[in-house]
């Protein structure tokens, strides 16, 4: 199975019933898939005029209770940038795929890249937190799509699927569980605020229709929703809500494989250059070579770099110029190296051997 | 006119300026609304951004107050995965024409079942009054001071090209005319366009020499003239008025529609 | 054994599905691991199309083909692009009648789309007859596996003529 068919798949085994999309290479196939499947689903399909009525689309629907997702590349990934940041405010579950290609602009359609990390972490106005999960096979497009939609409706956060066109596309044998887990979003207590937080800083939702007369705005707001754009306390307990419902659940929220702990050079890696890496690990077993293979990149988990004590280097073979590297080097002392590849291509396990050698 | 139960009572006072036309739309709105039987936990309002905007914000049902144009995509969003619900938008000139107007000939053209509700009042009352694409030719405004040199778009001549299943215009002075026409198209299947001229004497009337409220109001009735009496004029080669503009039911047809609930 | 298989010809003659097939047969009825990849752009449209399929006893860590050691060429241009640089220990199934070149590695010339015209009476199976020589001669999955795999890919109604140019592939790589 493709790529972006296992996400078509992982979405609806994970309920999703509402896709709104604009086609754009490399992420077409999961909109075709999509609109395929859907109709026979019971779920809504529509093609709409841009990226950013797609985007609007999916927050109008999820609003409803309906599981919902796009996907989109480059180009789109930019239209959708203000509605994402409205989706972050106004604490919409809703779920993202972009299938990453070269950049910046029209760029490389039809070639991969990883050059959006940071676009989807701080790519709209203002602050706010999200999550982005890292597939690296056509298994995980599957897995990793309908744990996305669990975390959007957990968290009540737009989530990211950062894949990419070498992932989106390539064909590899997927094992579909009978069932994927599929929580649903707290419901919004008796009594309770609609945008109040409680301990874990997570309203309760009350999608509409359920009779609890729910005000929706981008504008600053307060617990009931009304807006309140003056008042600097308000807009500061909201936006730290924002912020900390995610940064303080990093732990539960993170997921990653750490190799060989005791190693000296530590690969940090997500998406399709963790097989590169894992290449490079299995022709030259080496207990001095580490790897810290990332499916969560956002919200970042630091205490993973941790498990490496002895770690002397840390190498991180990117498909950008180096975005994701930043973020490693203000966790820790140690000298970070970016690795990075542009133009369309997966690191060879040749470049990263050679890299090795010139920095262990 | 209207049962007090449909407003935020914790909402006041609101945002709208002495002598805007908006709460006048709102309550025509809310009145058609009502003689439907509509249910509060049964109808969604949303909007996009600008004055009309905040409209939902002051009524007590579930509401999605969005960004600037994309409130008719939101909308799609919510009627089509919930047609159960009644989905009615508010939006103005600059929030439909301007920034969202692919998405207003797209959603008539998809004719989603939802009451799509303009607040004309010719200018982006919001910022602060700069000239916006139905600010009439030579109007002056705070980025038009030498007066508006484009042509203005017809919003209800463009929902009716573009495939809308009810389109009429009216004003703010026409309130019983208007509230009818509400739920007329609340009634229509497929997406019903209302253009509601409305005034707005602090931002449009001020430079326009329209300075009191009730100069703005006479002049609405005064240019505006019936689509059938505008009709008989063209037919009998008669010239139209000069700066009218038609008021009356566009079209009332039955193309297929999206998101209709079986 | 990891395997790397190129396949290239141009557009409408069916190399990327070629590619899909073969990596279906390895991945769902060989029991073996596989991954398919494949160049997207305008060259996929009547330029030199190019498929590509790892396979592997054990799971595939690194996707890409870096050196094919399989190459099928059914045209002069896929040559020149995709099938030039083919290394020395490499083996190259060839189309005789589309591909003028011949490489410097070991060659088999199997004339797929004469077969498929004349005798099969359907020049669109040429692809099916390519991969039924390629599996009889290199073996790099099991003709039962191919013969599923093309059952699963091609429009119905078509399974016997894929079937009968699939056998023909079959002789015709056991006999390169």
């Amino acid at each position: 199975m493709q790529g972006n068919a296992a996400c078509a798949e992982g979405a609806l085994a994970a309920g999703c019933r509402f896709f709104g999309g604009y086609p754009i290479t490399p992420s077409t196939e999961i909109a075709e898939a999509m609109a395929r499947r859907l109709p026979k689903a019971g779920g809504v399909f529509i093609s709409m005029e841009d990226e950013l009525a797609s985007i609007a689309a999916v927050i109008g629907a999820a609003w409803t209770g309906t599981r919902a997702m796009t996907a989109t590349s480059g180009p789109g990934f930019s239209l959708m940038m203000e509605n994402i940041g409205y989706a972050a405010m106004t604490e919409t579950p809703c779920v993202i795929v972009n299938i990453q290609r070269g950049g910046p602009s029209t760029g490389q359609p039809t070639r991969a890249a990883q050059g959006d990390m940071l676009q989807c972490r701080f790519g709209s106005h203002g602050d706010y937190s999200t999550i982005a999960l890292t597939p690296n096979s056509v298994q995980e497009m599957f897995d990793l799509t309908a744990k996305a939609f669990d975390l959007a409706d957990r968290y009540r956060v737009p989530t990211f699927v950062m894949s990419d066109e070498i992932v989106g596309h390539m064909r590899e044998r997927v094992t579909i569980p009978d069932a994927v887990e599929a929580g649903r979003p707290r419901p919004l207590a008796e009594g309770a605020l609609p945008f109040e937080g409680g301990d874990d800083g997570i309203p309760g939702f009350a999608p509409f229709g359920s009779g609890r007369a729910v005000h929706v705005s981008g504008l600053t707001h307060d617990e009931r929703g009304y807006p309140d754009t003056t008042d600097p306390e308000a807009h500061d307990r909201l936006v730290r809500r924002l912020v900390a419902k995610v940064e303080s659940a990093r732990r539960d929220i993170a997921d990653y494989e750490a190799v060989n702990p005791d190693a000296e050079t530590v690969f940090v890696t997500y998406g399709p250059p963790s097989r590169t890496v894992e290449q490079v690990m299995r022709d030259r077993p080496d207990e001095s070579i580490g790897h810290l293979r990332l499916r969560v990149v956002w919200p970042f988990p630091e205490f993973a770099l941790k498990v490496f004590p002895n770690a002397r280097t840390f190498l991180m073979p990117e498909l950008n110029m180096g975005q994701m590297v930043r973020e490693v080097q203000r966790h820790v002392d140690q000298p970070v190296i970016s690795i990075p590849k542009i133009g369309g291509e997966l690191h060879t396990p040749t470049e990263l051997v050679r890299a090795l050698e010139a920095y262990r | 006119m209207i049962a007090p139960d449909w407003f935020r009572d914790d909402r006041l006072p609101h945002i709208y300026c002495t002598g805007c036309g908006n709460g006048t739309v709102i309550n025509c709105t809310l009145a058609a609304v009502e003689e439907m039987g509509w249910k509060r936990d049964e109808t969604v309002f949303v909007s996009g951004i600008g004055c009309s905007s905040r409209a939902p914000g002051y009524i007590l049902t579930d509401s999605l107050h969005t960004t600037h144009g994309r409130a008719l995509a939101f909308a799609t969003g919510v009627k089509m995965a919930r047609p159960d619900l009644h989905v009615v938008v508010f939006t103005g000139d600059g929030d439909l024409a301007a920034i969202g107007g692919n998405h207003f000939i797209h959603a008539c053209r998809r004719n989603v079942d939802m009451t799509v509700i303009c607040m004309n009042n010719h200018i982006y009352g919001m910022t602060g009054g700069q000239g916006s694409p139905t600010t009439p030719a030579g109007a002056i405004s705070t980025t038009t001071p030498y007066g508006m040199s484009e042509p203005a778009f017809d919003l209800a001549e463009l929902a009716v090209a573009a495939g809308a299943n009810y389109v009429a215009r009216w004003t703010s002075y026409h309130v019983k005319e208007l509230t009818k026409a509400v739920a007329a198209g609340l009634q229509t299947p497929g997406l019903a366009f209302i253009e509601a001229r409305t005034q707005c004497p602090t931002n449009y009337g001020r430079h326009n020499k329209l300075r009191r409220v009730s100069d703005m109001i006479e002049h609405l009735r005064s240019h505006a003239i019936l689509v059938q009496k505008h009709d008989r004029l063209v037919a009998e080669g008669k010239p139209i008025p000069e700066g009218a503009f038609t008021v009356g039911e566009l079209v009332r047809r039955n193309r297929p529609a999206m998101g209709v609930q079986r | 054994m990891r395997h790397e298989i190129r396949f290239s010809g141009y557009g409408g003659q069916g190399v990327l599905l070629s590619a899909v097939i073969l990596g279906r047969a390895a991945a769902l009825y060989d029991d073996k691991y596989a991954v398919q990849t494949q160049v997207y752009g305008p060259e996929a449209r009547g330029g030199a199309s190019m498929g590509q399929v790892v396979i592997d006893d054990e799971p595939i860590l690194y996707p890409e083909v870096t050196e094919p050691d399989i190459f099928v060429i059914m045209s002069q241009q896929g040559f020149e692009k995709y099938g030039i640089r083919a290394g020395k220990d490499a083996v190259m199934l060839l189309d005789a009648d589309l591909v003028r070149s011949r490489p410097d590695c070991r060659y088999y010339e199997i004339p797929a789309t004469s077969e498929a015209k004349g005798t099969l009476g359907r020049e669109i199976v040429a692809n099916i007859v390519m991969i039924g020589a390629l599996v009889t001669a290199t073996g790099v999955v099991s003709r039962e596996a191919i013969e599923r795999a093309v059952l699963d890919s091609v429009p119905k109604g078509t399974e016997e003529l894929n079937v009968k140019a699939l056998k023909r592939g079959f002789e015709l790589g056991e006999r390169a």
